[in-house]
């Protein structure tokens, strides 16, 4: 566990990063053109960055040992195909996280 | 309008937003009382973070104890579609006075959607209709946060697992952009570029190389990923 102060100061950096991004364009391009790397980043790096989640997000499974990722794997199929077939996000999100806690805490 | 019908106005039109963030909320709101924090915790990221995919990763960041350098280059990339965001309202916001900070601060994926396409009930400024939207999807977001740190400290059986649903959402987030977008360049690249680094630099140290290394290929890129003509990109991030 961090200490209190560490903890806080991880929360600023977050909140004043993402104000300064949401504020930057109406400070700086009021008015003025905008670079166009910058709208060209704005348009691919939110689809870049969230591949780059998903690996974060599985960083830590341990595919070597028993059971080899499969609970992580079975559930990330569930939560495709089921994205995929219903298009709700709140459903496969939910349907997902239960077959990925059942898989852990009672299959494998 | 009375204020009352107005307000039951702004509610009636949020009502997707309310639904989608009690429950994005409350799954945080479980992951950070499973970190070791509290109601207090999540409501002051609720309130100064707002940003559902960051406060999900900022879990993370504090459970490992991230340094302040590392948060902050995270935020950056994760959180710089905002950039294109604040582009979007430059123009449109220019009339909204004292409302404006808020606005622009408060700005997210579910209120822009509505806000684009939506100017509030007749014969009342825009601006204000605006201005309640954002002001109204915050609260949700804020007490579905702390409902889950209450939840996650009451259920009754184990949520070992639980930590998935971080997974999940930026799964569907991303089933959505490939089904939404012919270019799928940024997406093959972030996560190829990002396993590549995981498997040299180990699970504690990949993130900021991989950042500069997808960043970087993505302006070198810039030429041949337009001359394919499969931009401009959609979104379809849920916060």
């Amino acid at each position: 566990m961090i200490t209190t102060t560490h903890a806080l100061g991880i929360v600023a950096a977050i909140a004043l990063v993402s104000a300064a991004l949401r504020f930057f364009p109406a400070l700086v391009f009021r008015g003025r053109e905008t670079p166009q790397s910058i709208i060209y980043l704005g348009d691919v790096l939110p689809y870049a960055i969230m591949g780059m989640l998903l690996v974060y997000c599985l960083k830590a499974t341990p595919i070597l040992e028993a059971p080899h990722g499969l609970p992580e794997l079975i559930a990330v199929l569930v939560t495709v195909l089921l994205q995929l077939w219903r298009k709700n996000s709140l459903l496969s999100m939910v349907v997902g996280t239960a077959v990925y806690m059942v898989l852990i805490q009672l299959v494998f | 309008m009375s204020k009352r019908e107005y307000f039951k106005y702004v509610f009636i039109k949020t009502i997707p937003v309310f639904t989608g963030y009690t429950v994005l909320g409350i799954g945080f709101g479980i992951l950070l009382q499973k970190a070791g924090f509290g109601v207090g915790m999540a409501a002051l990221m609720g309130i100064t973070i707002f940003s559902g995919t960051m406060q999900y990763v900022g879990v993370d960041l504090l459970a490992g104890g991230a340094s302040l350098v590392t948060s902050a280059i995270v935020t950056l990339m994760v959180n710089a579609r905002y950039l294109f965001y604040g582009l979007a309202t430059v123009e449109k916001y220019k009339d909204a006075g004292w409302r404006r900070p808020y606005m622009i601060f408060g700005l997210v994926d579910e209120s822009y959607a509505i806000i684009v396409s939506d100017d509030g009930p007749e014969g009342e400024d825009p601006n204000k209709f605006w201005f309640y939207v954002t002001l109204f999807d915050q609260i949700y977001w804020i007490v579905g946060d702390m409902l889950g740190v209450l939840i996650g400290s009451a259920l009754p059986f184990s949520t070992e697992g639980v930590e998935f649903i971080m997974t999940a959402l930026f799964i569907t987030i991303f089933v959505d952009q490939w089904r939404d977008n012919k270019e799928h360049i940024p997406a093959v690249l972030g996560v190829g570029v990002s396993v590549v680094c995981l498997l040299i630099f180990g699970p504690s140290n990949f993130l900021i190389p991989a950042m500069i290394v997808i960043a970087a290929a993505l302006l070198f890129l810039k030429k041949p990923i337009e001359k394919r003509g499969k931009m401009p990109l959609k979104g379809g991030d849920p916060s």
